[in-house]
């Protein structure tokens, strides 16, 4: 059973059964940024509260930065995409995953939206 | 869609802005830039818009274009300008954000009148000599900065070769009620995309080309935004028609002098691409300049910029620091273009 939440700033979450969550950015967030050529990631066992700048994306069109949605240990960070940022454009919710960590207090995903309320914000 | 210039205007297309720019380098794209302003001047207004900018506009042949610049009192850049003597009349075409002012100095001193009613493409890539003369075989003829009034699929253009990408192209000025029918008939030939602002923007950057309000502006001059190639020696010093323009008393002794800054190239290390407005230090954290363009520049597959720096330091190879919100990011001031230009030159006999 796996939790998806996702964040006004267009970050989502997502909980796997040992209770660590994979963090990256929405397919609309990576439509509006267009190519994405480097992204920073956050060190692993560096510790994040949420809501903190988490990692700096720099696309062909702006830089942005992706929160943490959720305060917690940086358990691993998607090596990967410093040779193809490309993987947040082509499957953000997949390949183009950016940080794992694990949560502090499980209780800060109520705060969140669920995919269905996410989709209702962005849709115009 | 983004509004520019006043302008609802596509950054992208479906492609995306690295593959249109890497389809720009390898075949061809078709660029809309009817946001530019476009007017014609008499012939007999030559010497009036020599008064407005420093380039030789009486010299100029019929057929050909020229880059011109108006300046202002203290030798700075009020807009860049292309100007072509289209044998009965000069043919302009300005920047959309400063068409305003620059339509008004040209109709007080030139006579001006504006082309409201034509649309501009640019079809520009390696393909584009092909794609054209297969609807226009005239335009084999012409050379980078040469021009002629031609029929292309039917509508009477004004044609130049020439373009802001750093590739051979052809830049079509066509009746706004053709320019639909036409952009489609060139969409419709082999190897042709279209590309948005977004890869117009980066592909310039990497030709080492300059946008105005950005690397050129009325804080800055033609010498240096090095770009005084464009100031013939006719207008120069010793030169039959030396000065006559604003600005000149500030703009010729730079050019004999040089000037405390220059625009340069700047390559930072990493993926990372620097942003305008970034301040450059050098080795013991002294301000030396600023970046006035950057991005990522998707055939050198890095990121690239430019920027004025001190002019001791505006030498290939310096190393610099680009402060990126706060933290120090190396770089090294590069030569200009960061791609070669291919354009199609005039053999020389």
């Amino acid at each position: 059973m796996t939790t998806l939440r996702m964040t006004e700033d267009h970050e989502w979450i997502r909980i796997d059964a040992a209770g660590i969550g994979t963090v990256g950015i929405t397919q609309f967030a990576q439509e509006q940024l267009g190519d994405i050529v480097f992204v920073e990631l956050p060190a692993v066992g560096r510790q994040l509260a949420q809501g903190e700048d988490a990692a700096v994306i720099e696309s062909v069109k702006a830089a942005a930065e992706c929160k943490s949605p959720v305060s917690g240990t940086v358990t691993e960070a998607n090596g990967a995409l410093a040779d193809e940022p490309g993987k947040i454009n082509q499957d953000p919710m997949g390949a183009g995953w950016f940080f794992k960590l694990r949560l502090d207090d499980p209780k800060q995903l109520e705060r969140l939206l669920d995919e269905a309320a996410y989709q209702a914000k962005t849709a115009k | 869609m983004v509004p520019f210039a006043g302008y609802e205007m596509p950054v992208q297309y479906a492609a995306g802005i690295l593959a249109e720019h890497r389809h720009t380098r390898t075949h061809a794209s078709l660029f809309d830039v009817s946001h530019m302003g476009q007017a014609r001047l008499p012939l007999a207004a030559a010497a009036a818009l020599e008064a407005l900018v420093p380039v030789d506009v009486l010299g100029l042949a019929a057929g050909r274009q020229r880059y011109a610049f108006f300046t202002n009192e203290a030798g700075g850049i009020l807009d860049d300008l292309m100007f072509s003597h289209a044998g009965d009349y000069y043919f302009v075409v300005v920047n959309a954000a400063r068409k305003v002012h620059d339509f008004m100095l040209l109709a007080k001193h030139c006579g001006a009148e504006v082309l409201a009613d034509r649309a501009l493409l640019a079809l520009q890539g390696p393909l584009a000599a092909r794609v054209m003369a297969g609807l226009s075989p005239a335009t084999g003829a012409l050379a980078f900065m040469q021009t002629a009034a031609l029929a292309i699929g039917g509508a009477a253009c004004f044609v130049s070769r020439s373009g802001y990408t750093g590739e051979d192209g052809f830049e079509i000025s066509v009746p706004a009620g053709e320019a639909e029918r036409l952009a489609k008939l060139l969409l419709a030939q082999p190897g042709v995309a279209p590309a948005g602002l977004g890869a117009r923007d980066s592909l310039r950057l990497e030709a080492g080309l300059c946008l105005y309000g950005h690397d050129i502006d009325a804080s800055t001059t033609p010498v240096e935004a090095g770009i005084e190639w464009a100031i013939q020696k006719v207008r120069r010093r010793g030169g039959a028609r030396a000065g006559g323009f604003p600005g000149a008393d500030v703009i010729l002794p730079q050019l004999e002098h040089g000037t405390a800054r220059r625009r340069a190239g700047v390559l930072p290390e990493g993926r990372a691409p620097l942003r305008e407005g970034e301040t450059l230090l050098d080795a013991v954290g002294r301000s030396v300049g600023r970046l006035t363009s950057g991005g990522f520049g998707a055939t050198v597959n890095a990121p690239v910029a430019m920027g004025y720096v001190e002019s001791p330091l505006a030498r290939p190879g310096t190393g610099l620091t680009a402060m990126v919100r706060g933290r120090p990011r190396a770089c090294r001031v590069a030569a200009l273009p960061f791609v070669p230009h291919r354009y199609y030159r005039e053999k020389t006999p």
